[in-house]
């Protein structure tokens, strides 16, 4: 297989605690050495990639994807989502299993991964909890996990029965498995399309409140704490929340981890950008669940990350078809797209005007995520890890233009954005799949 | 728990730009009251005026053969018929459309239905709409001047101009222009199910900046505390006797069955605390105007008599209507902009 030499670039491996010019040797598909730059010889059948004034880092690793298929092809692909996942940098993408049908079984999961996809970075797909996302009767874990399931959820619909969500933390720790809540009690949310406050109000939409997002996560870390002492400690279970939007499920997190419980979560760009104010001329591509959010929220989120609470960056990439986006506001679909504005919107923001360091800023895209599904060889780029890589400018500044979007949709509220970090080579598996020009 | 909130307002640090209430992109669309400063109220009552004092025959030469496309998706009697009266006054072409007897039941979008008006030749279009924010959609799709006639819960800007147009003839007589101050001094009350009303939204929003004062009254389940905080110039009063008294305006709303969601709402209660009756007017308001934007529920909201009684000027509010609707259709069509030019690629 082919030998790849990454030569002179800065190499930022946070897992490893590497930060500093290095030269990246990757064959058959692994990390195969790392040296000081300039010390790796040239092998005849090498390929050569000179990444003076570059970054060399990890590939991204997206934990929260929609990719549409089996069933939606109009929204997106596998093909064409990963090779969205690729132009932005992600060489592992975790894709969620709200499909039609939904991924029920090993033989959908085995189909999400096979070579007749044709994805361009790796996919691992996360279960449905329950069958048909119903909130009812448990899916078969231990299969599903053979199958190459990571973790299991039913996002989108939240599981609201107690003992339902009981039975889920409980097989999910038997079988090693995370459980990954979208975090909205839909009792308080019906007929909502942004959120509750003076906006909604104003703009005469229907508004979620807040405690519908932290009721919810207030109450899987009470099922988990009783479950954990059930279990005297010995098999832990991990709850992760999804796309947190609120203060004080950030604050509920951070409390259940002060309280010894495995409990993490994940922050999307359009959470620590976007307010509910983005709503105010009715642009369907500001509508996502959870919703934009306050200003104190917002500012929470950063915060949040600054402060290390929040795990990861994820986007919840929901690509949607124009003309289901081009309707009223209410009865428009929730989501964006999010895969090549990501790493963009984190290094303008979170590292270039907020200052967080980018070894942290890049672990929150890669390292922190990887580790947290258990993604074993991602994320990090010590010798034998997979060749996933990502080489990037961490300086250059370009304009995001959806319309250039390699996603099948085009639905981003980031449309003519200034970005930050323009990404120059991706590499997944020891294969170059996004070349930038 | 919001400890986390305060440290980060603590920090100061630069956020991306907020965006603000957008302008139309049509110069005389009125989508919200928002885009209306003084200065075009005033234009418009002024609009308003001469048009209605103009000789008929003249006036119908203004918009002569121009077409003017109405756009119903929820029932109206008084807003459509005086929109399409005013139209017609202008010497416009009017067509309604109406969501029961178009292809919109066979499941076409506003987008298209929008579209296809504009093809068939529509220089503006006249919209009414059960979703919040639709003239939005409407308006960037077509790229046609777009008078909101009422959207969701959102706005109803046209009904909020006639409503200050009654006011004005009531208590500033002779005044055919607006300033920041022409309403200083009086308090208009809005009472009732203001959670679901375009009508009050446009009217708490509209008054305020003309210097009135507006009390809000209601129960909580139709009156949000927050709606306080939507605009300048807003209170909240839960008793409304105590609203009343200090009113030169009662403003009276229906109760919006059709919005309410699944809220239970004992109506046996909110007209002992709400309703409008005669007693309550010769107690706490002799003086003040009895408005209804329609339709009214007698025996609910207000009684027959206090509708039928010497302070209602709801009928007045009607005949404004007219008048008020003409300034607008005139202004869609004559504002212009280059945007709006360009759209409809030059005026064919």
């Amino acid at each position: 297989m082919s030998v790849i030499l990454i030569k002179g670039g800065h190499l930022i491996d946070p897992a490893a605690g590497v930060d500093g010019l290095r030269d990246v040797v990757l064959r058959d598909g692994r990390v195969a050495e790392i040296m000081a730059a300039g010390k790796a010889k040239v092998e005849a059948d090498a390929q050569v990639i000179d990444a003076k004034g570059l970054t060399v880092a990890p590939g991204l690793v997206d934990i929260h994807v929609h990719l549409r298929e089996p069933g939606q092809g109009h929204k997106e692909t596998i093909a064409t989502g990963t090779a969205a996942a690729a132009a932005g940098g992600f060489t592992s993408v975790a894709a969620m299993p709200n499909t039609v049908p939904t991924n029920d079984s090993p033989e959908i999961t085995r189909w999400i991964q096979a070579p007749e996809r044709k994805a361009s970075v790796r996919v691992f797909p996360i279960g449905a909890a329950t069958r048909g996302l119903k909130g009812e009767v448990l899916n078969d874990y231990a299969a599903l996990k053979a199958a190459g399931v990571v973790a299991v959820t039913d996002d989108g619909h939240p599981i609201l029965k107690d003992s339902t969500m009981r039975e889920v933390l409980k097989n999910a720790t038997r079988n090693g498995l995370s459980v990954i809540q979208h975090a909205e009690d839909t009792r308080l949310t019906g007929g909502c399309s942004m959120n509750a406050g003076v906006t909604a109000f104003r703009l005469g939409l229907r508004g979620m409140p807040p405690e519908a997002e932290y009721g919810l996560v207030e109450r899987d870390i009470r099922l988990l704490s009783e479950l954990t002492r059930e279990v005297n400690g010995s098999k832990v279970g991990h709850l992760h929340v999804a796309h947190t939007s609120t203060a004080q499920a950030i604050a509920a997190v951070s409390q259940a981890r002060r309280n010894g419980l495995r409990v993490t979560c994940e922050v999307a760009p359009h959470h620590f950008l976007l307010t509910e104010e983005h709503v105010r001329a009715y642009n369907t591509n500001a509508k996502m669940n959870p919703p934009l959010r306050s200003i104190a929220d917002r500012d929470a989120m950063i915060q949040g990350i600054l402060d290390g609470v929040v795990d990861a960056i994820a986007t919840d990439h929901a690509p949607h078809a124009a003309h289901e986006k081009e309707v009223e506001f209410e009865r428009a679909p929730n989501g964006i797209t999010g895969l090549e504005s990501a790493l963009g919107l984190s290094l303008r923001w979170l590292h270039h005007e907020w200052k967080l360091p980018l070894g942290r800023v890049l672990s929150l895209l890669s390292a922190q995520p990887a580790a947290l599904l258990g993604l074993k060889g991602r994320g990090t780029l010590t010798v034998g890890s997979f060749a996933d890589v990502v080489v990037f400018d961490p300086k250059a500044e370009w304009v995001f233009r959806a319309k250039d979007s390699r996603s099948k949709s085009k639905n981003t509220p980031f449309d003519g954005w200034t970005m930050q970090g323009k990404v120059w080579w991706t590499i997944s598996e020891g294969r170059v799949v996004f070349k930038g020009v | 728990m919001p400890l986390i909130a305060a440290s980060a307002a603590r920090r100061s640090v630069v956020r991306p730009a907020l965006t603000a209430f957008p302008e139309p992109y049509s110069a005389g669309s009125v989508m919200s009251v928002h885009s209306l400063t003084v200065e075009r109220v005033s234009a418009i009552l002024a609009l308003a005026t001469q048009l209605e004092n103009e000789d008929p025959l003249k006036r119908a030469t203004r918009l002569a053969k121009r077409r003017i496309a109405l756009l119903f998706y929820e029932s109206s009697t008084r807003t459509r018929t005086s929109f399409e009266l005013a139209a017609k006054g202008l010497g416009a072409d009017t067509t309604l459309v109406s969501s029961l007897s178009s292809s919109i039941e066979k499941g076409e979008t506003l987008k298209d239905t929008g579209l296809t008006l504009k093809a068939l030749g529509a220089e503006a279009i006249i919209l009414r709409h059960p979703s919040s924010g639709s003239p939005w959609l409407l308006e960037r799709e077509t790229g046609l001047p777009v008078l909101n006639a009422g959207d969701g819960m959102h706005e109803h800007p046209s009904q909020a101009l006639l409503d200050l147009r009654t006011i004005l003839a009531h208590l500033r007589p002779g005044v055919e222009t607006a300033t920041a101050e022409t309403l200083a001094g009086v308090t208009v009350t809005i009472v009732g199910d203001i959670l679901h009303s375009r009508v009050a939204r446009s009217n708490m929003l509209l008054l305020p900046k003309l210097g009135a004062r507006v009390i809000l009254c209601g129960p909580p389940q139709l009156l949000p505390a927050v709606a306080a905080e939507a605009g300048p110039g807003l209170e909240i009063e839960r008793d409304m006797a105590a609203a009343m008294k200090q009113s030169q305006v009662v403003m009276m709303l229906r109760i919006q069955a059709e919005r309410l969601a699944g809220l239970q709402l004992d109506l046996e209660e909110y007209k002992s605390s709400y309703q409008l009756n005669e007693a309550r007017l010769a107690e706490y308001a002799p003086g003040a105007l009895v408005m209804h934007p329609g339709p009214i529920i007698r025996g609910l909201e207000l009684t027959g008599e206090v509708a039928d009684g010497p302070q209602s000027v709801i009928l007045e509010q009607v005949h404004h209507g007219v008048a008020i609707r003409m300034a607008l259709v005139e202004r869609a069509l004559t504002a212009g902009s280059a945007a709006a030019c360009d759209a409809m690629g030059g005026r064919q």
